[in-house]
């Protein structure tokens, strides 16, 4: 086994996402970074596609024909990104079955580089509390900054946070809102360095939309932020819908970039939550239990 | 009416939506998917732009592109008051010329870096940082001494120029490439103040002033 340089077993062992495929071109080497290891990807254009450690002769952008690769990395396409892992990953990734709705609009809405680690980037994904101040307007305005009591559970079969129940006041949810309304939220947390988040679509009440975050974590305090969007929208174009969400993660990353420590202390005496952090309280307990050291400032023993 | 071909987290595109949204000027957006899109490289926008680049308006079928120069069109033409953009003061018009120029020259070092860092370009992020560096240095000093004269702007006259939309955007996203306004006291002052023009509007990562302290 090569050594790595991050030597948290827990993570190493997760899949985590490279790049949307929709944006790689076939045929060529294209370089990234991995949990502070340089590796390099490439897409046939007919489903396939390989990981490696990056080596000298195959430099990005050269052609590459990847049946004769050796020395491949676990992979895995989903919900249209590249996975790998420099681990033993389990056999599947977290389910998102509305990924398979064929009305859905499925979109990587942007991968950003964000100089944040990747458990202060999930924990903002789940706060509610920032919604009028950060995203005025949007997703909140005053004087709606109530954040209502709320469900948290780890669930222990699935192993994931799921908070329910969420409610908050929201000037305009979507692309596809036409006003104000109370907008019902869920938090899954199926993975250290991922959640995935369900809200009231204002095309059918009866159907949640889906945004996840999958974080790739390039060292311990920076990540490629990749966003999917799995949306009900009959009438924007895709880059109309694209837009909205890097607007609103626009707004959220100079928060994220000025988080300190960087690292997310996982100590419960060390940053004083209040009722709404509930999700967030419930998420570093989660990570102390997996044992998680990467990213974060573990709790003493 | 005026078309603005636009990028949401561009701040070349955001000099203009400031300028409009200062001048009352109303206007309608075309979005152009410039990331991940690239659609600024696509056939359809390049019949528009053929440097590729970010923002171009149309107004009422004059096509205009590069931000600054958009700047100086819209001010000379909806400013009624014409202090935007002083055509009858000559050595006024000057400092706003070369103050252009300069923002140029923050695009080119502090966009340069935010641009590596968020949407991982090719540059050489170091000689980017140092660059913008430089240019924070002069321009705080600049403002420094202009404080002490009881100048609020950066050119000299006793309002704001567009000059000072050109710098603002940015400056102020510099933190998104690893830039720091800790040592630009006077910049931080000079930001504060654009932010309080009457008119001004945000953009992702960039936030309103907070409530003007008490003397």
């Amino acid at each position: 086994m090569t050594k790595t340089r991050c030597t948290d077993q827990v993570i190493l062992d997760l899949w985590h996402p490279l790049a949307a495929l929709s944006e790689v071109a076939a045929g060529v080497v294209v370089d990234t970074v991995l949990l502070e290891e340089r590796l390099s990807f490439a897409i046939d254009g007919e489903g396939n596609a390989a990981v490696w450690r990056d080596r000298a002769d195959l430099a990005e952008g050269s052609p590459v024909d990847i049946a004769v690769i050796s020395g491949k990395l676990p992979l895995k396409l989903a919900y249209g990104y590249i996975w790998t892992s420099l681990g033993n990953p389990p056999a599947d990734l977290f389910p998102i079955p509305e990924f398979d709705e064929v009305d859905r609009r499925k979109l990587n809405a942007a991968t950003f580089g964000v100089n944040v680690s990747a458990p202060r980037a999930i924990e903002n994904f789940l706060d509610m509390g920032h919604f009028p101040y950060v995203h005025t307007d949007i997703l909140g305005a005053e004087p709606h900054t109530e954040v209502k009591e709320y469900d948290v559970e780890i669930s222990v079969d699935r192993d994931e946070i799921l908070a329910t129940r969420c409610r908050f006041f929201q000037p305009m949810a979507s692309t596809a809102s036409d006003g104000g309304a109370d907008v019902d939220y869920i938090y899954r947390v199926p993975h250290p360095y991922c959640s995935v988040l369900y809200k009231s679509s204002p095309l059918d009440e009866s159907r949640l939309d889906v945004i996840a975050v999958f974080l790739q974590p390039i060292d311990q305090e920076h990540v490629r932020a990749h966003m999917l969007l799995c949306v009900l929208d009959e009438d924007n174009e895709d880059k109309v819908i694209k837009r909205f969400q890097q607007t609103i993660f626009g707004q959220d990353k100079p928060i994220l970039e000025n988080q300190f420590p960087k690292r997310l202390p996982l100590d419960p005496r060390a940053e004083t939550p209040i009722r709404a952090d509930k999700s967030a309280i419930a998420y570093r307990r989660w990570l102390s239990q997996k044992g998680v050291t990467y990213g974060v400032i573990p709790a003493a023993t | 009416m005026i078309t603005l071909y636009d990028y949401e987290l561009s701040g070349n595109c955001y000099k203009l939506r400031l300028l409009m949204s200062m001048l009352g000027v109303d206007w309608k957006t075309v979005p152009v998917d410039f990331y991940p899109g690239r659609e600024h490289k696509s056939d359809w926008f390049l019949r528009i732009n053929p440097l590729g680049q970010l923002p171009v308006i149309d107004d009422d079928g004059l096509i205009l592109r590069d931000a600054q120069a958009i700047l100086v069109y819209l001010a000379s033409k909806y400013d009624a008051a014409g202090t935007w953009y002083p055509r009858d003061n000559p050595a006024l018009l000057g400092e706003v010329s070369q103050w252009l120029a300069f923002a140029d020259g923050i695009t080119a070092t502090a966009s340069a870096a935010r641009l590596h860092d968020a949407l991982f370009y090719d540059f050489d992020v170091e000689a980017a940082r140092t660059g913008a560096h430089r240019l924070f240095r002069i321009l705080d000093e600049h403002l420094w001494f202009g404080e002490q004269e009881g100048r609020d702007w950066i050119c000299s006259a006793s309002h704001p120029t567009i000059a000072d939309i050109a710098c603002f955007p940015y400056i102020m996203l510099s933190e998104e490439g690893g830039i720091s306004r800790q040592d630009y006291p006077a910049i931080r002052r000079w930001c504060d103040r654009v932010k309080r023009i009457k008119g001004f509007t945000v953009m992702s990562g960039v936030f309103p002033a907070g409530p003007a302290k008490a003397a």
